[in-house]
């Protein structure tokens, strides 16, 4: 094993002895200096988990957020020193780490947080322009053939969970007592502008945006959303699409840009 | 020694330091989120703003609004933290092309990393790892410096690191060692003050003596920041570099040491953690730039 391969496992690992060949101007154990890298590493990976994911850290309390991320970080250590996309598996691991089973939505609400982030930092994009839009809805004959580009920002997440309400309550949106986490909600997460909107999509939303973010025509994404919801309607989910800035292009199959 | 620079500070410094950066000879601040708009709001008086390159190298959103704005009125020193130069392996040429990306999209005055590694085998450890100074590091070290010099097209200052360990390996120390990079690759220095300190305490060795003995002419910006303190197993004392707090008042002791043999230098209070006001470190910064102004008002009179 090469040196830093050496230093590298030991850092990772509480119970590695420390790597050989390191020494200290006063001849004392250098454990207890190679210590302050595993603490930095290890306290600064938690530091930028807790920093994407503070309403997850407030659902179940700092010590206990720090010591599952402390696990997570052990075992699933940044790929890349784009701190801002570490912790991706991180809602994954929340739902196999047994002591946060009391809990059960913390998952959702953890990948609810990513998705934040994520739009947080997404390629800019303008919303399609109102006259553009009331002009596309207009003309019903050609609407249906139309496809559909959305905001690089844009992310939903549907949950057995009510993850837009849990989180919303944690902005001090809403009362956290009067929430029923049992029921389901699909949430839309989408920067608009410099801030990132977290709202709930209305029934067979999900499936009318996972529709567009696949190249469906409307027509075909509205037929869809229909028959994966029976409640579905086409106008209130179209409304908050617009209402978030989501759709940044409508045309014609044959008008899209290579 | 240290009585024979103080008066003859002219004698040193200045004249061949330019081009080691751009950044003006004034106090700067790192740029940090929460001050976005009140940056924008207030335009404060400093020298330049300072970034960690791995922060923005994000497709869009408010880091990117923000940062053309300061851009466009203020000057930038682009600081990488995640190049890991020290590493046992190849740099990570897609890092490299982000970083040049990043680097024609704000033109900054200056672009720093350091002498650290802080990946390894496809983990990233977000820590600047020490490295053992014997000729086999020294050429790694130096093939990835020439490599990133010229893969971004620009001299890059590299930064003396703060060290917790020493290395039974070590053939130089670690001013002959930076020495003999800054010789070899023909990059600048980031002289860190705080680092200078903190492991000058941390291996017992005399931090002026330290100073004095790297290549003062290629310094292109200084770094000023604080430290927590802890022990060692001996029970001696052990200082942390955690950017949580204000400068020490021994390190601005060091500071005005290396600024008499620097003259007026770009020089960045650094505060990553327990972040203050706006106002707080304009203060730090006014306190840099009196030292910086005492400087020029003491070469200007000797000149005279």
């Amino acid at each position: 094993m090469s040196d830093q391969r050496i230093f590298a496992a030991a850092l990772l690992d509480p119970d590695a002895p420390c790597p050989a060949g390191l020494t200290a101007w006063n001849g004392s154990d250098p454990i207890q200096r190679f210590a302050v890298y595993r603490n930095n590493v290890i306290v600064s990976l938690i530091d930028a988990l807790a920093e994407t994911f503070p309403v997850t850290q407030e659902l179940v309390g700092e010590e206990f957020f720090r010591a599952m991320a402390g696990v997570f970080a052990r075992a699933a250590p940044p790929k890349s020193a784009l701190l801002a996309k570490y912790g991706q598996g991180f809602p994954a691991f929340i739902e196999r780490f047994k002591p946060a089973r009391g809990v059960p939505y913390l998952a959702d609400v953890a990948r609810l947080e990513m998705l934040r982030v994520r739009a947080f930092h997404a390629a800019d994009a303008d919303p399609l322009p109102p006259d553009q839009i009331s002009q596309a809805l207009a003309d019903s004959e050609r609407l249906p053939a139309l496809r559909v580009t959305c905001h690089p920002s844009l992310g939903v997440l549907s949950s057995r969970y009510a993850v837009v309400s849990l989180w919303a309550a944690h902005q001090g949106l809403g009362d956290l007592a009067r929430v029923e986490p049992g029921v389901p909600e699909t949430a839309l997460v989408a920067r608009v502008g410099l801030e990132v909107q977290v709202v709930a999509l209305p029934p067979g939303g999900d499936a009318l945006v996972a529709s567009f973010l696949r190249g469906l025509t409307f027509g075909e994404a509205a037929a869809l959303a229909a028959s994966a919801a029976a409640e579905f309607d086409l106008t209130a989910n179209l409304a908050l699409l617009l209402r978030y800035g989501v759709l940044t292009d409508l045309r014609l199959p044959a008008e899209v840009s290579p | 020694m240290t009585i024979e620079f103080l008066f003859e500070p002219s004698t040193r410094g200045a004249p061949a330091r330019e081009g080691a950066s751009r950044l003006p000879a004034r106090a700067g601040l790192g740029l940090k989120p929460q001050h976005f708009t009140e940056i924008l709001a207030t335009r404060p008086d400093l020298g330049f703003f300072e970034i960690h390159a791995e922060n923005y190298l994000v497709a869009g959103g408010p880091f990117h609004h923000y940062l053309s704005r300061i851009r466009d009125r203020y000057p930038l020193s682009i600081h990488g933290v995640g190049l890991s130069i020290g590493a046992e392996g190849p740099l990570d040429v897609g890092h490299l092309d982000r970083l040049a990306a990043l680097l024609d999209r704000y033109q900054p005055q200056s672009f720093s990393e350091h002498l650290a590694w802080s990946t390894h085998g496809g983990t990233f450890f977000n820590d600047l790892l020490p490295l053992p100074y014997d000729q086999a590091t020294l050429s790694r070290v130096c093939n990835h410096i020439d490599q990133a010099q010229e893969h971004l097209q620009r001299r890059m200052l590299l930064e003396n690191p703060a060290t917790y360990v020493e290395f039974a390996a070590s053939e130089l120390d670690e001013a002959a060692f930076i020495t003999e990079i800054v010789r070899r690759t023909g990059c600048g220095l980031l002289l860190d003050v705080n680092n200078a300190h903190v492991s000058g305490v941390n291996h017992r060795r005399d931090p002026q003596a330290y100073i004095a003995a790297l290549p003062l002419a290629e310094v292109g910006e200084i770094h000023l920041a604080g430290f927590a303190e802890d022990r060692d197993a001996a029970g001696a004392p052990l200082l942390i570099d955690t950017h949580g707090s204000s400068v020490a008042a021994a390190v601005w002791d060091l500071y005005a040491f290396a600024l008499e043999r620097l003259g007026p230098t770009p020089t960045l209070i650094e505060r990553d953690n327990n972040i203050p006001p706006l106002v707080v470190l304009i203060a730090e910064a006014r306190c840099a730039e009196r030292w910086i102004e005492s400087v020029r008002r003491d070469r200007a009179e000797v000149a005279a």
